[in-house]
């Protein structure tokens, strides 16, 4: 299924946007590259916590509490640290971005 | 001629470094093949206890690499365990039926964890503590499941306890003795332990004997042979190893408790050689490496042809790697009426320490709480030194406090003196391999003499050799560390390079500076922000997605994602008007904590993201920045407007230094206190700046911190007037802004660069004024961030909105 989410013009570059759908939060990222990429508002630390507003760089998000290295692409937590995000595939035309679920 | 073929059956610490001694010795004589069952290359078995407590991973603790074996073109076949040797036909056989032809083997099996042969002793959730799936075992464990209880009382048992404490675990130790390690301490230190790991959150059950395991497919509990019962969900045993005799035993090699071995390694059968935990040499099957890389050392010698000593046993010393807990046992524990020993218990500082000296030797150690003397004991111990010329107080060098002597001091070490004891390594080796193989780095050292290899436990001991060594040279070498990762530049370096070039952004300074990760990491970006901050005083644009999430957001996140709402209250003082707004703010936001801080003012706990800007406006006051690296709060006392004793208006001059100071970018934060008699109820002792009035003046102290390493603060100057006080704490803060590194705080950093350093730039009244001038232009560029996110309705979207997304079915 494939979802409208936001227009592509409202996603400031490298700061997550929070989307509260179906209970569940998903954040949005827009690298400098002009990609997007979404993942689950939550980190795969063991205490948790919101994703959102991490730093990003490049492909990777560094999570805001527990400073854990993420790659956008793929969820994956970088060594040393291990864990996984939950990440949602995103179509994009020119101004919309659709989540496909 | 063809090589030999020598095959090697395990593949663990013991086998594997007595590989690395024969290729030193002879790199071409043998075509080497390793068997091992576990499926990785040689680990450090030693540092699964600190996997465990999460301070490692396992790639950190991997000793050889797959290339290493390539390398030295060793066969290896790892997750395949021989099952039988044919000590007729040369030929070991593998349970995969791979069948390999030897001239020479050794036997290196190791040993496995001695699981106790209660019912129930087979469920899921029941494990050793030997390897990495077994600290897998545990880790997944803790994941889903709360209570752990380990069997066992000694070394491993309370390694693994620890391991578990940190994993999040409710630890039961159960233990059959009265006492802890009750083979290395004796009554008095075992109880001291004892009171030290249950402040640490673990619990003990003593003198109990497990009967039963409980549960159906998985453990639910233990019952013990009185009949009482636990519930627990993990049960880690650590009653004690059992050597790995099995494969030698059923192909008829004379096994005792272990493959019974001579002073040359040399099992019953011909050219078969058995070393590590699974050797039992003159009635002693060893547990610790020290011992058995001895052992490793004789054994190559023999197989290379080299010319080497019997071993002959050796006299084992041990300490618990467990945080907060310093021990150490070598020898006997106890005394009896032929011994004399020197005991000195000082409850008061927590140190025990006892000396069992019998025949005029030292025969026994036992140290608690301060451990400075163990390697010099230790070594008139192996020595069998005679001691009946010497007072106590030589013996006992770091006397009865922890003060004294440092034993540790490496000057004074004699060269033969070891520094390194699980892999005996002297003062001598290392001062010599660092001398002629140029090292400069403990790692190095490492890698030359094995030093520091194992349990770790000696590496800032290797580390003050290197500055002994090196002198200048290793301050050079330190010194240049990188900024992070992403560079080989160090801090100085990178400011250098940013004054010179004109640098003016920090996607600049990466491309420039070829940034090995394109837009750097969580440690590059915010320093890069900060010192282009410095640099150019008002003109730089301030990059807000380089900060951190607290001085991103202007809030400071909570572990569940949340936000505290911290207000200004100028030197602590505030009205009644001001505590009604915040009071009908906290009620109408329903705000879960509402707390004084620790630095005098009122905090809102728990408030969620997108209240922030609502709020903010509803109180109407500046943001306190209890979330910055920059001023945070200006503590006063009463002062002289009230007080009986107070000399000054301190809390005129706190309000006076918080309005002045507050939103300045700071290499880490700033906190200043301002008291109005030297009683210093305000506590300026400990703060970044601290004021004291005196009579008919001010004192001006400097690098306190009440933080981590607590460090009282250093007089700077005693003035006369509040205006230099201003003026000269607005000197050292510029000149701390422009020459720290970025998260130093003011107290590490004149550790650093020396009070006298700082003083003597701050005497140069031109230098003053030149960095009171440069702040005070900086000064200008900041605007209250509450505020500004209020009136910007795009920080607003930006920062502080969650949007909902409609279903639609
Ligand atoms: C709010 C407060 C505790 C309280 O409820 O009272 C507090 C809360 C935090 N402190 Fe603190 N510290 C608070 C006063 C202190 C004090 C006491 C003081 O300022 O007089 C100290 C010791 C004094 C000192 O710093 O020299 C203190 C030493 C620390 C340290 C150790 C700093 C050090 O150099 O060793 C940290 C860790 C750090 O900064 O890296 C820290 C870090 C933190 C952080 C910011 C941790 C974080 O990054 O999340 C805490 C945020 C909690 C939260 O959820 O908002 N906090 N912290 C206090 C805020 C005072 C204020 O009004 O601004
Ligand atoms: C948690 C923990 C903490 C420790 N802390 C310390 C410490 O602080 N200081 C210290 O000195 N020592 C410590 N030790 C002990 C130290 O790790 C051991 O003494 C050392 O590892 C023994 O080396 P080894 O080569 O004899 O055996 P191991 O390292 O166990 O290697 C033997 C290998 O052989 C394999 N093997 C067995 N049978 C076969 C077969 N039939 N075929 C193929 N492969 C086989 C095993 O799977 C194993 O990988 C600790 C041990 C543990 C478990
Ligand atoms: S520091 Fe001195 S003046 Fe200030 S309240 Fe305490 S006693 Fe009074
Ligand atoms: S003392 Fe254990 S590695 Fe040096």
């Amino acid at each position: 299924m494939k979802m409208f989410i936001a227009d592509y013009q409202s996603l400031p570059e490298r700061t997550g946007q929070v989307f509260k759908m179906d209970g569940e939060e998903i954040v949005l990222f827009r690298l400098s590259s002009g990609e997007v990429r979404a993942i689950e508002n939550r980190s795969p630390h063991p205490k948790g916590g919101t994703l959102s507003e991490g730093l990003v760089s490049g492909e990777y998000l560094f999570c805001p509490v527990y400073d854990w290295k993420i790659s956008l692409q793929d969820g994956k937590v970088q060594a040393p640290d291990e864990g996984k995000v939950k990440i949602y595939q995103i179509e994009r035309d020119k101004d919309h971005v659709f989540i496909v679920k | 001629m063809g090589k030999k073929k020598l095959v090697m059956i395990g593949n663990g610490m013991a086998g594997v470094r007595t590989i690395e001694e024969i290729i030193k010795l002879a790199p071409e004589a043998f075509d080497i093949t390793i068997f091992g069952l576990e499926p990785h290359p040689n680990y450090n078995r030693i540092k699964l206890s600190t996997v465990l407590q999460g301070d490692t991973t396992v790639e950190d603790i991997i000793m050889n690499s797959w290339e290493w074996y390539q390398e030295n073109h060793i066969e290896l076949f790892t997750g395949e365990t021989i099952v039988k040797i044919d000590t007729d036909k040369k030929i070991v056989l593998s349970d995969k039926g791979r069948e390999v032809e030897y001239d020479e083997l050794i036997i290196a099996t190791g040993s496995s964890s001695f699981i106790l042969p209660v019912p129930g002793a087979d469920k899921q959730g029941v494990t050793g503590f030997r390897d990495i799936q077994d600290c897998e075992t545990m880790i997944n464990t803790s994941k889903q499941f709360k209570r752990a209880a380990v069997i066992g009382g000694g070394l491993l048992g309370l390694e693994a306890a620890r391991g578990l404490l940190n994993l999040g675990m409710e630890v039961e130790v159960i233990h059959l003795m009265p006492h802890l390690m009750e083979r290395q301490l004796d009554p008095t230190s075992s109880k001291m332990l004892k009171d030290e790991l249950e402040k640490q959150g673990m619990n003990f059950i003593m003198e109990k004997q497990t009967a039963e395991i409980l549960g159906e497919e998985r453990v639910t509990g233990l019952r013990f042979t009185d009949g009482s019962e636990i519930a627990v969900d993990l049960v880690v045993m650590a009653v004690g190893i059992k050597p790995n005799v099995d494969i030698a035993k059923d192909s008829g090699i004379y096994v005792n408790r272990g493959i019974v071995v001579d002073d040359f390694m040399h099992t019953s059968a011909t050219n078969v050689y058995a070393v590590g935990e699974c050797a039992e040499h003159r009635e002693m099957v060893y547990g610790l490496v020290a011992p058995l890389y001895e052992q490793g050392k004789v054994l190559a010698s023999i197989l290379c042809g080299a010319e080497t000593k019997p071993y002959e046993g050796s006299i084992v010393g041990t300490g618990l790697k467990v945080s907060g807990v310093d021990l150490f046992s070598a020898g006997e524990i106890e005394d009896d009426e032929n011994t004399k020993s020197i005991k000195v218990h000082n409850e008061f500082d927590g140190v025990y320490k006892k000396i069992i000296i019998r025949d005029n030797r030292v025969s026994g150690i036992v140290l608690y709480g301060d451990t400075k003397d163990s390697s010099r004991l230790f070594k008139m111990l192996i020595k069998k030194e005679d001691v009946s010329g010497m007072t106590s107080v030589s013996i006992l060098e770091s006397g009865c406090c922890g003060g004294g002597v440092d034993s540790n001091d490496v000057a004074a070490m004699a060269d033969d003196d070891i520094v390194c004891g699980c892999n005996g390594v002297t003062k001598g080796t290392i001062v010599e391999a660092i001398q002629s193989k140029e090292l400069t780095t403990v790692d190095e050292v490492g890698g030359c003499t094995n030093a520091g290899r194992s349990c770790g436990r000696c590496k800032s001991q290797i580390a003050d050799i290197l500055a002994y060594t090196l002198g200048d040279k290793f301050d050079v070498a330190a010194e240049k560390t990188a900024l992070c990762g992403c560079t080989t530049l160090s801090r100085d370096e990178v400011v250098a390079e940013m004054k010179e070039k004109g640098l003016t952004s920090i996607r600049e300074v990466m491309n420039v500076l070829e940034w090995k990760q394109e837009e750097g990491c969580s440690k590059c970006r915010p320093a890069l922000n900060y010192y282009l901050g410095m640099i150019l005083q008002d003109q730089y644009v301030d990059d807000r997605d380089s900060r951190l999430v607290n001085e991103k957001m202007h809030a400071n996140i909570q572990k569940d994602g949340t936000y505290s709402v911290i207000p200004r209250m100028y030197g602590g003082v505030t009205s009644a008007a001001d505590l009604k707004k915040i009071a009908e703010v906290a009620e109408k936001y329903n705000v879960p904590l509402v707390k004084l801080t620790g630095g005098q003012r009122i905090g809102l706990y728990g408030v969620k993201k997108e209240d922030l800007p609502v709020m903010w406006e509803e109180l109407g006051m500046p943001s306190g920045y209890a979330y910055g690296k920059t001023l945070r709060t200006v503590k006063t006392c009463v002062g002289a407007k009230f007080c009986r004793f107070g000399t000054q208006d301190s809390m005129g001059l706190g309000i006076e230094l918080e309005k002045k100071f507050e939103r300045l970018d700071t290499p880490h934060k700033v906190k200043v206190g301002v008291s109005a008699c030297p009683r210093n109820c305000a506590e300026a002792g400990i703060k970044d700046f601290g004021v004291v009035g005196i009579d008919g003046g001010w004192e001006v102290y400097v690098a306190g911190n009440g933080g981590t390493d607590l460090r009282a603060g250093d007089l700077l100057e005693t003035v006369k007037t509040k205006e230099e006080v201003i003026e000269l704490i607005g000197a050292f803060m510029q000149y701390y802004r422009e020459t720290a590194d970025y998260l130093e705080r003011t107290s590490k950093w004149v550790e650093r660069v020396g009070l006298d350093h700082v003083k003597e730039i701050l005497a140069n009244e031109n230098t003053r004024q030149a960095l009171n001038a440069r702040l005070d232009k900086t000064l200008l560029k900041y605007n209250e961030p509450w505020s500004e996110a209020i009136e910007n309705k795009e920080i607003q979207e930006k920062y502080y909105q969650k949007r909902e997304v409609p279903v639609l079915v």
